[in-house]
């Protein structure tokens, strides 16, 4: 197992190695750190003096790959590819546009970001394995058909219109919670409450109606026979056998996205006006701060490869036939 | 002496390109029988009827919305206007040209917002330049006017359906199988809504004026193109390399599948928005500093759009690339493929002809049913500022601008109204349609 998961890593490397060279080609090759100052500095009447003065302030004014000038291994260093992309393995992410270092302004918002994903995440499981569940037990009836029905209008309605709508009838109309902020500690209850709420609605109709075909998939099979033989009843059946059996494609399904919980949710934090990661994303954005984009481009990267690596080691905890070798 | 000048946009080009591909392998898959056997299950499906019925309709206002011209400017020779124009604004010409100052609620005949007036004492809601233009003062016989063209309007409505109806009865006989009632039925809700909203749109802005005092109507109208372009074109750019890695990986083996599957891995591990965002700064960049290459707003719009379109394609092509590798494996020690190996067929020959066909249900699955989650992306994209030109009108832009008017009182709801359901009808259908053409297609599924 230890042996793997050490494997896993190493193969992980190429791929970070490719992300980090894909997002070189893309901020510094197809741009040059000349365009960037162009456009931060406003596209007309730009001196030469003041782009040379920006890339400056900001370490871009090193040679791409190679530094001839320099002495010694800092002719590979002292160069925009070893300074902002190399040194991101290590987590060293450099300053954003506005002075600020990256890597904190990345540790004070991942609380937040949390405190909204992570119930999204466990809440919206439950709910959508529930409904499912519901369906299932009501199966190749009417009420099945509408459910099935409801999840697909559900899922065609655009994710802003649950946002839009929610903001203006819980807290314009019915004045319950705040529309948008965020408070630190318990406080955070009441602004969290809403996006949660709004997330989970948003996303339960497309994961419900998969969870249903993986328990109708799992119903067919011999054990449930075997179980409605005993004489069990179907809801012993459904809750005893069926839905023990199906967790294992569910939540093996759901493990690559829990690192990236860290990340938090663009829309919605921008939205609710919580200072997560997806907020300070959106900021950069807008800010055009590359420094920030490829940053999160990295971390997200990285999660996600954790999630993959958590992926594989859940199948082995949860299906014994499944080796790593 | 032309009165106008064709403009073939980009886009244009390639949605064009797209209908003739697909009438192209709609005629190839009749040909082919196991395809075909498909294909009238779809047809023979109520909800698959009826929602093509719809989506044809999204598609319609889509393609007539993709004739894009230049007029010539009155009294010269050739000299042709700077904005691009399409089949459809010359078609709702009245509803692009009757602007009014800034917001009028539906079927309003005043403004929203109150304005002084000179002389008249103080504050006054002013009326409306068009809507309800043609009422007296008092507004007598307002009602009587809206009843009046609302009959009308179901009257065209029902004479256009009947006219359709019997069009289609010699094809009713013919193909006796295919769920023409359920087609009529979609056909017949489409003319009753069109017919009123089309007569009432003459006198009055039907879906409201947004702030700078756009018809919604037409807004909405025109976002349709921009929604179908984005969910089509996706899905058509990146289809020759995601069929080809994925054959190629499933069949060839060894290095080169190692070569590709590192490729779509490490596209796949960068979070989508973010390659989205960093990309579209990236273009954004270049069209500014590249200001020559485009003759007109159109057009640069126009290739923010395609740029979208690729950057959409190249972060979603690598499910399609996976699924299609695996099922070639599968293919690959099937009799019939070896039996092509040990007759010494070329491996190029074999992945055209054998796995290939085999694996086109797969592509027609997934490309309809990547289509509504595209669409909803764009508005969601547009709203984080990564998705099309703020100048280009699609359901994001106008979300965009109309979210914040929620807060105003009273509540300025139409804008919002209207581009949601807009693009909830098209979703649904398409959601339903890829349902339908799933389990038809799909050998495991029935």
């Amino acid at each position: 197992m230890f042996a793997y998961i050490v494997r896993r890593l190493l193969y992980a490397l190429p791929i970070l190695v490719g992300v980090n060279l894909i997002t070189f080609a893309l901020f510094f090759v197809v741009n040059t750190p000349d365009d960037m100052a162009r456009m931060q500095l406003g596209v007309k009447r730009v001196t030469p003096e003041a782009i040379e003065k920006w890339k400056a302030e900001r370490g871009y004014d090193r040679p791409l790959l190679w530094n001839a000038q320099a002495q010694g291994a800092a002719k590979a260093t002292q160069t925009i590819f070893f300074q902002k992309s190399v040194r991101m393995f290590a987590f060293d992410f450099g300053r954003a546009d506005d002075g600020r270092d990256i890597a904190r302004e990345i540790r004070l918002r991942m609380g937040p970001s949390l405190a909204v994903a992570l119930p999204v995440f466990v809440l919206g499981l439950f709910a959508a394995v529930w409904f499912a569940l519901l369906l299932v037990y009501f199966r190749a009836s009417y009420l099945d058909t509408v459910g099935v029905v409801l999840c697909v209008a559900m899922m065609s309605i655009s994710g802003l219109f649950y946002i839009i709508g929610g903001q203006w009838l819980v807290s314009k109309v019915w004045h319950l919670v705040p529309i948008s902020g965020y408070a630190a500690g318990l406080d955070a209850a009441k602004f969290v409450i809403l996006p949660v709420l709004v997330s989970i609605v948003g996303g339960i109709g497309s994961s419900a109606r998969w969870y249903r075909t993986i328990f109708l998939e799992e119903i067919g099979k011999d054990y449930v026979r075997t179980a409605r033989a005993k004489g069990l009843s179907e809801r012993a059946v459904l809750f005893g056998h069926v839905l023990k059996n199906a967790m294992i494609p569910i939540l093996t399904g759901v493990v690559v996205v829990i690192p990236t919980l860290f990340m938090g949710s663009l829309v919605i934090e921008s939205f609710f006006g919580i200072p997560g990661l997806g907020n300070y994303m959106i900021d950069a954005i807008n800010a055009q701060d590359f420094a920030v984009v490829r940053a999160m481009v990295f971390i997200g990267s990285f999660l996600y490869i954790v999630g993959l690596l958590l992926t594989d080691i859940s199948y082995t905890l949860v299906d014994p036939r499944v080796r790593l070798g | 002496m032309m009165a106008a000048k064709f403009v073939l946009l980009g886009s244009d080009a390639l949605l064009f390109a797209l209908v003739v591909v697909a009438a192209a392998s709609l005629w190839w898959a009749s040909g082919q029988e196991h395809l075909r056997h498909a294909m009238r299950r779809v047809a023979a499906s109520r909800t698959g009827m009826a929602t093509a019925t719809l989506l044809a309709a999204f598609l319609a206002v889509a393609v007539l919305d993709s004739v894009h011209y230049r007029p010539r400017l009155e009294g010269t020779q050739d000299n042709y206007a700077v904005e691009v124009l399409s089949a459809l604004d010359a078609l709702l010409m009245p509803l692009k040209t009757h602007t009014e100052k800034t917001y009028s609620a539906p079927l309003a005949t005043h403004l929203f917002a109150r304005e002084i007036q000179e002389g008249e004492g103080g504050w006054i809601y002013p009326r409306l330049k068009y809507g309800g233009a043609h009422l007296k003062d008092d507004l007598a016989g307002y009602d009587g006017d809206i009843a009046h063209a609302v009959l009308r309007g179901v009257a065209l409505g029902l004479a256009v359906w009947g006219a359709a109806w019997f069009a289609a009865l010699p094809l009713r006989r013919r193909y006796r199988r295919v769920a023409w009632t359920a087609a009529l039925g979609a056909l017949l809700a489409v003319c009753l809504l069109a017919g009123p909203v089309a007569l009432l749109a003459q006198g009055y802005h039907v879906f409201g004026t947004d702030k700078v005092g756009q018809d919604v109507l037409y807004l909405a109208l025109k976002s349709i193109r921009t929604g179908v372009l984005i969910g089509t074109l996706t899905t058509l750019i990146m289809l020759p390399a995601a069929v080809l890695l994925g054959i190629v990986a499933g069949y060839v083996g060894g290095w080169v599948d190692d070569v590709i599957q590192y490729l779509y891995t490490t596209l796949n591990s960068i979070p989508g928005v973010l390659l989205i965002a960093a990309a579209v700064l990236m273009m954004q960049v270049i069209i500014d500093t590249h200001p020559d290459w485009f003759a007109t707003a159109a057009e640069r719009a126009d290739a923010r759009l395609l740029a979208l379109c690729a950057i959409l394609g190249v972060t979603s092509w690598t499910g399609l690339c996976r699924l299609l590798r695996g099922e070639t494996l599968k293919l690959r020690e099937m009799e019939y493929v070896q039996a092509a190996r040990a007759f010494g067929v070329s491996r190029l020959a074999i992945m055209l002809r054998h796995i290939l066909p085999n694996l086109m249900h797969i592509v027609l699955i997934s490309t309809v049913m990547d289509f509504s989650g595209l669409v909803l992306a764009e508005a969601v994209l547009s709203y984080v500022g990564i998705g099309v030109d703020p100048n280009t009108i699609s359901f994001g832009t106008m979300i965009n601008a109309a979210r914040l008017e929620l807060a105003r009182e009273p509540m300025v709801w139409w804008s919002l109204a209207a581009a949601f359901s807009f693009m909830f009808a098209l979703v649904l259908a398409a959601n339903l349609f890829a349902d339908v053409v799933r389990d038809a297609f799909d050998p495991r599924a029935s």
